[in-house]
């Protein structure tokens, strides 16, 4: 099993619903987030271009976050998802620093946080809120081993890409363009 | 200068321990947990309350959660709601913050004077408050008569106090979305097709092959429905054609953005008609079997040529002949947007009359893809003795004009509230319900001098707005996730009903609408028109009527009903009777011609900026609805203050830098309160600048809102008044960059 999440950004509109569902849902305190949106804006008046990204933990393949924990608190789950063991942080934050995202912040209760891919709710068949939530539908969440599931058939569809590649970090959110 | 009879009261004058309290219930706002629990998330209560979204005029229907602590946790769509079909928008999802609000009001307040002469207001008991309303109104109802009150109102709340009203022997109920929102596509629909378009808006998007968005920036105007829709629309291949001088959100998803200048659409929208005529790319069948005036029209278009619109729009001919060729190829299955927020330049209804227009000639009125036919359930209201029939309303101080609007209009009733000897009616009490007029209504100072005018004005709200500073009584409201509300009852594909109840108890000293407007109703001896016990009494009396019951809907919070009158679209040859006085759908607008308007748009133009001033442009951001929700904890954390679009070009000439806070100037020579940041961007026009409203709140009690960003509404000083229905028009404002106040120059 590996859960992966695709993001259409030709359907988002930076609405910003993926960060408050996730706030809500998992607690994050207001003034922190687990998700957030970047908008890229090219070109010159009138000739232009916008890029929207709902952008969050990549979930890689090759996390520079779990290798640099020194006490194990942030370890791979079923699926490929990455987690922190708030009782097993020590908050020394090698592991935001080490992330290529920027996907991890300070929790203020002393541990290091970050997407889950709502796994609570995956257990309960659910999606992740993000993705439950979203208004434009333009989140795709599930099992790329499973040849069936939303995320691996839009794949197989669309143009994507993900995030700084060259950082070899092999990240499992896709962004179709 | 004489004296003010209400001087502006800073509800933050008030109680320290109010302040206390509130600190701490924002940090119980995050429920606790244990660390250890993070992993495996506990579960949430299993009880869900169902409500509808009060945080703006959409209404999704949906789920209150709370967590194991028994405190409100989230809230969530509901699967079955058309409206939103599980999924909240940002700012339903962030309704949460609503209620968490620390800032909230908490107690009524009755305004005093102290010995020294100066006015603050006083925390009352509810019956006393209550008492001070009561007495206000009847005072006015003697020396002036019932119809000298007036009730302004957004939102749920409306209704129980319109019922008051009515009953009081008033009939001056008049809403802001109408005469400074959507009035003019109304009454441009209703010439047109004898019928507006309501909420939400019948657009078959999710059917469509070419959307057309008219200045409408779908996306960051969050209307979830047809947001939804747009993306469904995007996944099928449907292309948008949107019409914006700026490079808004939609317009980097459209196949064609047209970079319009400022104030022309209308050119754009007759040359549109123009090439689809002369091309006879219109639905022949359906103009020939449905319309009424095509020969007159084809002969008033003649000359409105793209070459002639180019001059104006700035759109090259080309552009505009693919485009007009988009939609035609599309036909029946296109939507020229009517939009919602379309009071911009005063000629308002007739930029919607060529919308209507397009629209027709198209095919896409009742075809799918295009507009489908709207029904909605129709429930009954609970009994009520009949209401009396006033003298005389807002309109007898209108001297005859705006004949043609099919509602109040909220400007109106501001008018009639300064004296003047032409008006026959001149009112004298205000009931204002969750809506902030100060920052609603163009002209603050109109305004203002209008509530200078009033006997009495009591304002109902969940936060401190700024119009409440100006109340004689402030009667702090629970927030929809505290109460119950009237069944929604809207229009859609299929009926539908959907329930709210309360996920909690109100906190602090806060109250429903409709148990301030029975207690009122008591008071003044109208008690009969509220009969029943209880809400739950009521909504169950009401459900039964259409089949359900309380006890269903607390269990499925909507429910949609079978169609009753026919079909979703027109059948094929379908004999239609449309509601004009041609019985067709009138290209030709008979009923304008009767009234001495133009039968048919024309292109008048729009005044320009002088060297140095720029269109001030505003729009939604998708975090927030209107100015209500800018102190939302939750959706401040998001957006927390507006920014100023700048072209590159015009920032270099000004030597302004990103993030640089300038304030702002209009050509009446109003500067902005608070400045703002500027943003460079390539999305906005060199002639224009733009920002999001509802920012630059000036009550220091809203403490998230506070001063963040520069209010738009504060610069809309000249009001383009749509002759047909009285819109107010508010793009015709032009500002200008000032580095600081005059005032800070002194000091």
């Amino acid at each position: 099993m590996r859960y992966a999440m695709a993001i259409d950004t030709k359907k988002c509109v930076g609405c910003g619903d993926c960060v408050v569902a996730c706030q809500t849902e998992n607690n994050v305190p207001i003034g922190y987030c687990r998700d957030w949106i970047v908008e890229v804006t090219d070109g010159t008046y009138p000739q232009l271009e916008i890029e929207i990204r709902s952008e969050r933990c990549n979930h890689c393949d090759n996390s520079p976050c779990v290798r640099c924990c020194p006490t194990g608190a942030s370890h791979y789950i079923e699926g490929g998802i990455v987690k922190v063991t708030p009782h097993k942080c020590i908050g020394c934050g090698a592991c935001i620093a080490s992330c290529p995202y920027d996907a991890r912040y300070s929790h203020p209760d002393g541990y290091v946080d970050k997407c889950t891919f709502c796994d609570h709710r995956i257990k309960q068949g659910q999606q992740p809120a993000c993705v439950a939530v979203c208004p434009t539908k333009c989140m795709y969440f599930g099992d790329l081993d499973d040849p069936n599931s939303d995320v691996s058939n839009v794949l197989k569809k669309r143009k994507y890409k993900t995030l700084i590649p060259e950082a070899g970090t092999k990240p499992q959110v896709y962004y179709l363009i | 200068m004489a004296q003010k009879r209400r001087d502006f009261i800073k509800i933050s004058s008030l109680s320290a321990a109010g302040l206390i309290f509130g600190a701490q219930q924002l940090r119980s706002a995050i429920p606790p947990y244990s660390q250890t629990e993070l992993g495996d998330f506990g579960p949430l209560s299993s009880q869900r309350t169902p409500t509808y979204c009060e945080v703006c005029f959409w209404k999704c229907a949906g789920w209150v959660y709370k967590n194991q602590e028994g405190a409100i946790q989230k809230v969530v769509g509901n699967d079955n709601d058309s409206n939103c079909n599980g999924r909240l928008c940002p700012r339903g999802t962030g309704g949460v913050g609503m209620y968490y609000d620390e800032d909230r009001l908490k107690n009524p307040l009755i305004r005093v004077k102290g010995k020294d002469g100066k006015q603050t207001f006083r925390e009352a008991s509810w019956d006393e408050a209550l008492d001070v309303v009561a007495k206000g109104l009847q005072k006015v109802k003697e020396e002036h008569g019932a119809e000298c009150t007036a009730l302004l109102t957004h939102g749920s709340g409306g209704h129980y106090f319109g019922t008051l009203l009515k009953a009081f022997g008033s009939t001056n109920i008049a809403a802001p979305s109408y005469a400074q929102c959507r009035g003019p596509r109304e009454v441009g629909f209703i010439a047109t097709f004898g019928e507006g378009l309501n909420s939400p808006e019948p657009t078959d998007i999710r059917d469509t092959r070419c959307l057309v968005l008219i200045g409408s920036h779908l996306g960051e105007n969050m209307h979830n429905g047809q947001v939804q829709e747009m993306s469904d629309a995007i996944d099928k291949g449907a292309s948008i054609i949107t019409v914006d001088p700026r490079f808004s959100t939609v317009a980097s998803k459209s196949k064609f953005w047209l970079p319009i200048k400022p104030a022309t659409d209308i050119a754009l929208l007759l040359t549109w008609i123009h090439e689809i005529i002369e091309n006879e790319w219109y639905d022949k069948d359906y103009v020939e079997r449905y319309t009424y005036g095509l020969d007159l029209l084809k002969a008033h278009v003649k000359n409105y040529t793209p070459e002639w619109a180019y001059g104006i729009t700035t759109i090259k001919p080309e552009v505009i002949r693919e485009t007009a060729r988009e939609m035609a190829n599309a036909a029946p299955s296109v939507i020229i947007h009517p939009g919602r927020h379309v009071t911009w330049y005063g000629d308002d209804t007739q930029r919607l009359r060529a919308v209507a227009i397009l629209n027709a000639l198209l095919g896409s009125w009742g075809r799918r893809g295009g507009f489908y036919v709207p029904e909605k359930a129709s429930v009954p209201s609970y009994p009520h003795p009949e209401f009396p029939k006033p003298q005389r309303t807002w309109r007898d101080a209108m001297g005859g004009k705006y004949k043609l609007a099919d509602l109040a209009l909220a400007s109106g009733v501001c008018d009639a509230t300064i004296p003047s000897p032409d008006l026959n009616c001149s009112i004298k009490a205000w009931i204002v319900n969750g809506t902030n007029l100060i920052m609603t209504l163009p002209d603050q100072r109109k305004t203002i001098e209008a509530i200078q005018n009033l006997d009495f004005m009591v304002v109902v709200d969940t936060m401190p707005m700024e119009i409440t500073g100006y109340a004689d009584v402030v009667l702090p409201e629970c927030t929809y996730l505290e109460r119950w509300d009237d069944l929604r009852v809207v229009q859609g594909r299929e009926p539908n009903i959907a329930l709210r109840m309360p996920a909690a108890e109100p906190k602090y000293n806060t109250k429903p609408a409709y148990w301030m407007a029975k207690k009122l109703a008591d008071k003044m001896g109208l008690g009969d028109y509220f009969a029943w016990n209880s809400m739950e009494e009521m909504l169950d009396w009401q459900l039964k009527e259409v089949g359900s019951s309380l006890e269903e809907m607390k269990r499925i919070g909507v429910k949609n009903l079978p169609r009753e009158y026919g079909a979703l679209y027109f059948r094929d040859g379908e004999e239609i009777e449309f509601n004009t006085n041609t019985g067709k759908i009138e290209l030709y607008s008979t009923a304008l011609a009767a009234e001495g308007f133009d039968p048919m748009p024309k292109y008048t133009p729009h005044m320009e900026p002088p060297a140095g001033y720029y269109h001030l442009n505003y729009g939604r951001a998708p975090q927030h609805t209107f100015s209500r929700t800018s102190n939302n904890p939750n959706l401040t954390d998001l957006m927390d203050e507006n920014t100023l679009w700048v072209n590159p070009k015009v920032a270099k000439e000004w030597g302004l830098k990103n993030g640089q806070p300038v304030y702002l100037e209009n050509q009446d020579g109003v500067v902005s309160d608070f400045p703002i940041k500027v943003r460079v961007t390539e999305r906005t026009r060199f002639d224009s600048v733009y920002m999001v409203h509802g920012f630059g709140h000036a009550n220091k009690k809203l403490s998230r809102a506070f001063g963040k960003g520069a209010s738009d509404s504060q610069l809309i000083t000249r009001v383009l008044v749509d002759p047909i229905m009285g819109g107010t028009g508010m793009r015709g404002n032009f500002v200008t960059f000032r580095f600081e106040k005059e005032s800070e120059v002194k000091s």
